[in-house]
């Protein structure tokens, strides 16, 4: 796995004419989601976009420190219980109910890393998902998760005090607004110092390890910042749908979201928004169907493991690459 | 009327034998889940789903060609086992020098698409299958009442557990298993098919909870879910009693269905959580497990 | 780069060849590692594999018993072509492996690692004749295989292969880290299988040791063969492989 997205990743830092193409890319992508609202249904967008940052968080942990968590709903859904209950209980305005329960997915993030870092690879992923069930039972328990109802009629309230956001299009600016800072955060990580030795820790722990890098303590904090991220978009998501549920925090989730990072392309930067935008697309269209929904997403996962474990992104890249190299060959 | 702590006796042996049973199948399905581990160094996230399997062929073994009980005993865990040998030959086996997170990944597809489809099929409701005639009714202890299936299970369980402990520690084909996990390129350069091993080894661990799918069926309903919740905590039972030895993967197993027992008794709310609760312990104590050995 | 190996069978040879490797590269991944080793090895015979580290030695042995990555060229046992055969079926056809790391089982007893070679063909030796040549190993039968010391292993390590009926033993650095009365106790042994017609291909670094019971001598270097030396020419030709092994 690591060499794979070792290979997808290098593909991020070429300098010179990639920079200026990746700013027309961005460009271009920040003008259709401007747009969006205005040509499809802006709640099915919004979805999409709390999806890709609750993707785009999980891949920062597999793709760029190697970590397969598969028990991220526990942030995702724990945040969104948090925040409805914020905004509908205790009538906070929509940005504080968003921030406490990204608050919580952060302390949860870190009470969780430090049991779970003490092991690795599949040891990890079993931990991650034992510990996020345990949030599972606690949501099925606990009298303020309201049970198999969930929280119900969450208000959206007034952003800042002034902006309705019953409006669907303030609504819709503003989730794309907490997107582009999550999704901002993410790549200045990626691109910073700090991203560069979770690379290093990915690779070959044990050269970090000589080399004398702390290595639990940069896993921790990638597990942290990731949970965080993942409670971000799971908060959101409570005031986009108003409403938080058991099915935000069952392993079924956790799995959903290690499907879109898979299918995208783990270890890019895009690949989970993509992989995030085509399963809720495919799963809204599977609704309106007869076929069993959960059979279609393990058919996706158990073909994209034997045959095509790059991911849309990750092929990209890659044909992008060889088609470069060998560009260069020629002129050589 | 006999109380202990302050519950009735009745009550709390009622409890522990509850907690037993679990433990049980906690035991069996770890078991598998260890020898499979062991061989092929995948966690076989399907093996909660054919568990169900096991349990589902039992119950059409009964309805759609009139076979019991002890029929399903022996065919259900034959059929689960073929089932684990056309998967391991078909997609598993390619995965094998990849990275083990993906072994991990295609087995959880594949639970996804096996509980889906019989969802689809036959819905979340359990259909019920009965208990054989000669293990109807209980016996009276005196300080509890045992019925008899319950007690049958646990018997079953302790021998099926202990048969596979013998024949991997005891037997010729069990050194060429132990043999294969350790070294497998030097037991192949000796003129063994490995490979058969590995799918042999794969068919036997899903036959396990097949077998525990058919001892479950008259407790449990039959339905679609019966594998996906429990398989999350034997992983995490896994976890507590590392897998190291087969012994540790019973004990462990039995250990923490008694000890879910004794919490519903004294702290209902927490029993579904207490065996996270102790794998989070176990994990800042003794990361590699219980019985561990640092892999 | 062609090999100068001269291929005429030393006085000692019974007749027809055993093992011919022609031309033989084998790879580890990207990595070439062996160019080109052409050698041959007749019945009865004891051929040394000399070379210094990284030579090629256990490479060459681990190429014939197909656990390598990739390998082109020709490996023709009793002329049967092992280069495509299933790996499991190179043993079946009566060739040992004693590895260098001498691979005894942690999870076995010492019985059980004796026994799970499985018998390839008729011949091999009894339980019996084994604690006759290895009297160490009586009575250790239920000791953890790892328990034993490091020449006891080695043993141990030969002594399951000599059950399976092999013929053709593959023998990689059996004296290893031992200390000399324990090289001499091993040197004994195999002097004794050569007496019952054993044919040998053994990896030493240890020349002395080898030339104890060699016929003849292959150098190796950088993943060829570069020499051949007879044992009754190996006192003329010692400055030579003073030069080879480095010593």
């Amino acid at each position: 796995m690591a060499a794979e997205i070792q290979m997808t990743t290098i593909a991020l830092r070429q300098p010179g004419q990639d920079t200026t193409k990746q700013a027309v890319l961005f460009s271009l992508g920040l003008l259709v989601a401007l747009a969006a609202p205005f040509v499809l249904y802006p709640v099915f967008v919004m979805k999409v976009l709390c999806f890709a940052l609750f993707a785009c968080a999980f891949n920062l942990l597999i793709g760029f420190a190697g970590l397969l968590s598969f028990g991220h709903a526990a942030f995702f859904g724990g945040a969104a219980y948090i925040t409805a209950h914020a905004a509908k209980v205790w009538g906070l305005g929509p940005e504080l109910s968003i921030l406490l329960g990204t608050g919580f997915s952060a302390v949860l993030g870190l009470l969780f890393g430090w049991v779970a870092i003490r092991r690795q690879g599949i040891y990890f992923a079993m931990i991650t998902l034992a510990l996020s069930q345990m949030i599972f039972f606690l949501a099925l328990q606990l009298p303020f998760t309201g049970g198999e109802d969930g929280i119900q009629a969450v208000p959206r309230g007034l952003l800042f005090g002034v902006i309705d956001l019953n409006q669907p299009l303030a609504m819709y600016y503003f989730v794309l607004g907490v997107f582009l800072a999550g999704f901002a955060l993410i790549w200045r990580t990626v691109h910073s110092p700090f991203g560069q030795v979770l690379k290093a820790i990915r690779e070959n722990e044990p050269r970090a390890v000589s080399l004398g890098y702390r290595t639990e303590r940069y896993k921790l904090l990638a597990f942290v910042l990731s949970a965080s991220l993942a409670g971000l978009a799971g908060g959101t998501k409570a005031l986009v749908f108003q409403l938080a549920s058991l099915t935000d925090v069952t392993w079924q989730m956790s799995g959903e979201v290690v499907l879109m990072t898979l299918l995208g392309g783990m270890g890019t930067l895009l690949g989970p928004v993509v992989g995030a935008a085509l399963v809720v697309t495919l799963e809204s269209y599977l609704a309106g169907t007869n076929l069993p929904v959960p059979v279609v997403i393990g058919a996706i996962f158990v073909v994209c493991v034997l045959l095509f474990r790059r991911g849309i992104v990750g092929e990209v890249q890659h044909r992008l690459q060889t088609v470069q190299s060998s560009q260069r060959s020629r002129v050589c | 009327m006999v109380t202990l702590f302050g519950i009735p006796s009745q009550v709390l042996f009622g409890q522990l034998l509850l907690g037993l049973i679990n433990g049980s199948f906690y035991a069996l399905l770890s078991l598998g889940l260890a020898v499979i581990f062991g061989m092929l160094n995948v966690i076989n996230f399907a093996h909660g789903a054919l568990y169900m399997i096991g349990a589902f062929v039992a119950w059409l073994l009964l309805t759609k060609l009139g076979l019991g009980y002890w029929w399903a005993l022996g065919l259900a865990p034959l059929a689960v086992g073929l089932l684990g040998v056309v998967l391991e030959k078909t997609m598993l086996s390619r995965l094998y020098k990849l990275d083990h997170l993906y072994g991990l990944l295609l087995t959880f597809g594949l639970a996804l698409i096996l509980e889906g489809a019989l969802r689809h099929q036959y819905g979340v409701s359990g259909q019920p299958y009965p208990i054989p005639d000669l293990l109807k009714g209980g016996q009276n202890l005196g300080f509890m009442f045992l019925p008899n299936y319950r007690g049958w299970v646990v018997v079953a369980s302790l021998v099926a557990c202990l048969g596979t402990w013998y024949a991997i520690e005891r037997t010729r084909l069990g050194a060429y298993l132990r043999a294969a996990t350790e070294n497998p390129v030097l037991v192949q350069a000796f003129g063994l098919n490995v490979p058969v091993m590995i799918t042999a080894t794969y068919g036997f661990g899903v036959a396990l909870a097949g077998l525990a799918g058919v001892l479950a069926a008259p407790i449990y309903q039959v339905n679609p879910l019966m594998g996906s919740n429990l398989i999350i905590i034997v992983f995490a039972v896994v976890v507590i009693g590392g897998m190291g030895s087969i012994l540790g993967a019973i004990v462990t197993g039995l250990g923490l269905g008694l000890l879910e027992g004794l919490t519903k008794v004294f702290y209902p709310e927490a029993s579904n959580i207490v065996v996270f609760v102790v794998m989070a312990i176990v994990l800042l104590i003794k990361p590699a497990g219980l019985f561990g050995r640092e892999r | 780069m062609p090999d100068t190996v001269m291929t005429r069978p030393a006085a000692t040879g019974t007749g027809a060849a055993m093992l011919e490797i022609s031309d033989l590269h084998a790879f580890y991944g990207e990595s070439h590692v062996l160019h080109g080793v052409s050698l041959e090895v007749r019945q009865g015979e004891v051929v040394t594999l000399l070379g210094r580290n990284g030579a090629g030695k256990t490479t060459t042995m681990r190429s014939i018993m197909g656990i390598v990555g990739k390998r082109t060229g020709s490996i023709r046992f009793q002329g049967k072509e092992l280069i495509g055969m299933t790996q499991h079926r190179i043993p079946r056809l009566g060739i040992g492996y004693v590895p260098e790391e001498r691979g005894i089982f942690a999870s076995l007893s010492v019985d059980e690692n004796l026994i799970l070679p499985p018998v390839v063909k008729s011949g091999g030796m009894t339980i019996e004749q084994i604690y006759t040549l290895f009297p160490n190993l009586k009575g250790r039968g239920s000791t953890q295989g790892t328990r034993l010391s490091g020449g006891e292993q080695q043993m141990l390590a030969i002594a399951r292969i000599l059950r399976t009926g092999a013929t053709l033993i593959l023998l990689d650095e059996p004296t290893e880290g031992l200390a000399p009365v324990i090289i001499e106790q091993i040197a004994v042994a195999v002097r004794k299988l050569k007496q019952r017609g054993f044919t040998i291909v053994l990896v030493e670094q240890n020349f002395r040791f080898a030339a104890t019971i060699a016929d003849r001598h292959y150098v190796m270097e950088e993943g060829h063969v570069v020499d051949m030396i007879p044992n009754d020419q190996l006192a003329q030709n010692m400055d030579k492989l003073h030069t080879y092994l480095g010593v």
